[in-house]
């Protein structure tokens, strides 16, 4: 986008360059001119008056679903989605169909979302061939086709010595492993957390060991490989706890947590409610406190929706037959705005975990207003609510918990290298 | 009283409705053991049996109970119904109620099936048979009966409940009676075979069979799906299952002269009761199945009583647009 766009008087907050002020932000030929005076005249404005100028937000973790499921979402749906949310770059997970498990895949992804142009999409690669955790993907020609981390997510990197080798061989190029640590012996069935929720409903449950165990033997084998690795939607307090001490002992250990994770809980299945259905489950308060001061004390960096559209049919099925996850991209903003407005984050810091946190971790360069970067940004306005309704949402998903709840907090404007990408509740383009 | 739409568990019955189905249960043992075992309460009533699981006793009781009240009843088993050919439990439920019956009743192993469908089939009563590991209230209510029967009433008495909890609808349907009517539940069960945090239900846990049994005024025994416990590691053998956990007459009466013994059925002999007691003159086991067909005709008297009122009110619960949707993309 050429010429000169002016966000004006909004509060800008780009926390890696730990900016928090209310002033204006230019914006020359798509990139980032400048925050503050900038000497030249604007050929367009946006007043942000009252609202708040951030980057655009990061989700790390996402599922598109294309190639394959294509009837649950596909780049278009998902990608219009994310700027709804004000999401301008997100990671998609490799559990699409064919997998991006080789280098194919990753590219037509990357091609397909350029072709949109709504959002930065980078994918994912698998882990193992086919995610059947036993043979290792190519990993360096992944990354060279645009693949920012490896994972299997969905499903574990199951046996021990998968992981080892996985863990040793992705850090010899300094890649980073993401688990969805998930000890399958233990919670094999299981379709919510086990515990006294699981117990009145009949249904069999996946305990939290399952995944605190996964995570503590991962973290042994971080230490051995000397490698990155990363916990992805964390939920349970004996993980978060695992991962803050493996971190003051100087591992690279890093994780992220979801929305639903640390806004609810497990009550909200009662009544067999599979739109509250992921892996892994919603847990207990307890749980959730714990997630809530991972955040707080930095044990947790990112946080990142987990976004899982799924067709009606596969959810109306019965809450132990209905497939697990939820849609996230549309509610990620206004959820984690009640940790600021609980006191436990200031704004800025909530939004480097949506911004710089991710970027940095997966060296994607965004998630910053530094002078000449893309301007991918996200202006919302924290004190507006919304119902949320899941006939009027952009993802082809409809599975989200929040349905006829109230949120605070709303993208006004999401811009990508200075284009309007969203505004006045609309998808640009 | 509350009016009754559905029978979807114990867990939405009050007190009083319970009681009421049981009196009204009561009442209709005497029909049972007539000559000619017919009344007419549910004469035009359509009531329509659909058991994706296998059922004997479930399923032939709601047949007669329908059957002696007058109801035309139709039974549809899982291994001749459309299921088999892909259909969805929601379609299944869908087009049966499009054949407009007063009544489904369901049996599946699905935990959750009735509350699923409810939202679908606004204008059929629902009552569940069984689904999954979460309620058979039914059974429950059966067995009030025959305690009904045996003591006037339960309030104050200890049922000692034993054998796989983790998987059973009963044992749930039981611990939440217990709390509304207001005797103990003590379970019995290695932790294998019990669920996590099973004493929020306000029972006594047990792994001590002999420690459970003193104070015990009923020895209820949950029959052991002997592929479920080898399979699943629960326990080692059948034999080392019995040894522990077996009911035989030496434990009867360490339990006390006035212990009655009840099992849901079907009964595996020599593995969780032995023949003796089975057999013997504390069994209720055969009560508990007598006033399985007057309970259930209890049931569904309330329940085509209860929608005709209903009807006349129309206080239909409103349909969710969505409901409306799926239902007039349906028809």
């Amino acid at each position: 986008m050429s010429g000169i766009l002016l966000i004006k008087n909004g509060r800008i907050i780009d926390p890696a360059n730990e900016i928090d002020e209310v002033t204006n932000l230019w914006i020359r030929d798509g990139k980032v001119a400048a925050v503050g005076d900038y000497d030249g005249a604007a050929d367009e404005v946006i007043d942000a008056t009252g609202k708040v100028v951030c980057p655009g937000l990061i989700d790390m973790h996402v599922h598109l679903r294309e190639p394959g499921q294509e009837w649950k979402e596909d780049i278009e749906s998902g990608s219009r989605a994310a700027v709804a949310g004000g999401v301008t770059s997100m990671c998609c997970m490799p559990n699409t169909g064919p997998h991006i498990d080789h280098a194919g895949v990753a590219l037509q992804i990357v091609a397909r979302a350029k072709q949109v142009g709504l959002c930065n999409v980078h994918p994912i690669g698998a882990v193992t061939k086919n995610l059947d955790g036993k043979e290792l993907t190519e990993m360096r020609e992944l990354s060279r086709s645009g693949c920012v981390a490896f994972s299997d997510d969905g499903l574990p990197i199951w046996h021990a010595g998968v992981m080892r080798k996985a863990l040793e061989y992705s850090s010899s190029f300094g890649y980073l492993i993401i688990q969805h640590a998930e000890e399958k012996d233990l919670t094999a069935g299981g379709a919510v957390n086990e515990g006294w929720i699981s117990t009145q409903l009949g249904v069999t449950g996946m305990p939290a060991v399952g995944e605190d165990s996964m995570i503590a033997r991962d973290i042994m084998l971080t230490k051995l490989a000397n490698a990155r690795y990363h916990v992805a939607h964390i939920s349970t307090k004996g993980g978060v706890d695992l991962v803050r001490s493996a971190r003051a002992d100087g591992l690279m250990v890093t994780t992220e947590a979801a929305p639903h994770h640390f806004a609810l809980t497990e009550e909200e299945v009662l009544g067999f409610n599979s739109d509250a259905k992921m892996s892994p489950p919603l847990r207990t308060e307890d749980d959730r406190l714990a997630v809530i001061e991972g955040l707080r004390d930095g044990t947790i960096e990112v946080i990142a929706t987990d976004h899982a559209p799924h067709h009606e049919d596969d959810k109306r099925c019965g809450l132990s037959c209905a497939a697990f996850g939820i849609v996230g991209l549309e509610t990620m903003l206004p959820v984690s705005l009640d940790l600021v407005r609980g006191g436990i984050l200031s704004m800025s810091d909530m939004i480097a975990k949506m911004t710089c946190n991710p970027a940095q971790l997966l060296g994607l360069g965004s998630g910053t207003l530094s002078e000449g970067v893309d301007a991918d940004i996200c202006i919302f306005d924290a004190e507006a609510t919304w119902i949320v309704d899941r006939e009027a949402m952009v993802s082809k998903g409809k599975n989200t918990p929040w349905h006829g709840k109230q949120m605070t907090g709303q993208v006004t404007h999401t811009l990508k290298a200075g284009r309007l990408v969203f505004a006045g509740g609309k998808v640009c383009g | 009283m509350r009016p009754l739409k559905h029978l979807f568990g114990i867990a939405d019955l009050d007190r009083e409705q319970i009681e009421y189905l049981v009196n009204l249960g009561d009442s209709f043992i005497e029909i049972n053991r007539r000559p000619l075992k017919k009344a007419p309460t549910l004469r035009g009533k359509t009531i329509i049996n659909l058991f994706f699981e296998n059922s004997t006793r479930t399923r032939t009781s709601f047949e007669l109970a329908g059957k002696r009240l007058s109801a035309d009843v139709i039974n549809i088993s899982a291994s001749t119904s459309a299921t088999k050919k892909g259909e969805t439990l929601l379609d299944t439920g869908q087009t049966l109620a499009a054949m407009q019956p007063h009544v489904l009743v369901i049996r599946h192993s699905l935990a959750g099936t009735c509350e699923l469908l409810a939202d679908y089939l606004p204008n059929t009563a629902l009552v569940n048979a069984g689904d999954g590991a979460h309620e058979h209230p039914t059974q429950v209510l059966t067995d009030l009966l025959t305690l009904k029967q045996a003591w006037g009433s339960p309030e104050g008495k200890v049922i000692t409940m034993v054998g796989d909890i983790a998987h059973s609808r009963v044992a749930r349907s039981h611990l939440l009676a217990a709390k509304k009517l207001g005797y103990t539940m003590r379970v019995v069960a290695p932790k294998t075979l019990l669920p996590s945090q099973i004493e929020r239900y306000g029972c006594e846990v047990y792994h001590d069979f002999d420690a459970a049994l003193p104070g015990s005024d009923a020895v209820y025994m949950l029959r052991v799906q002997t592929e479920r416990l080898t399979d699943s590691c629960a326990f080692p053998s059948i034999r080392e299952y019995h040894e522990a956990y077996g009911l035989n007459v030496k434990r009867l009466r360490a339990a006390g002269s006035d212990c009655i013994v009840m099992h849901p059925g079907p009964m595996n002999r020599g593995v969780e009761i032995s023949t003796d007691v089975a057999d013997s003159a504390k069994s209720h086991i055969l009560r508990q199945v007598e006033h399985g067909v007057a309970v259930r005709m209890a049931v569904l008297a309330a329940l085509c009583g209860g929608h005709a009122e209903e009807k006349k009110e129309g206080s239909r619960k409103q349909l969710s647009d969505e409901a409306m949707q799926a239902q007039g993309t349906l028809l």
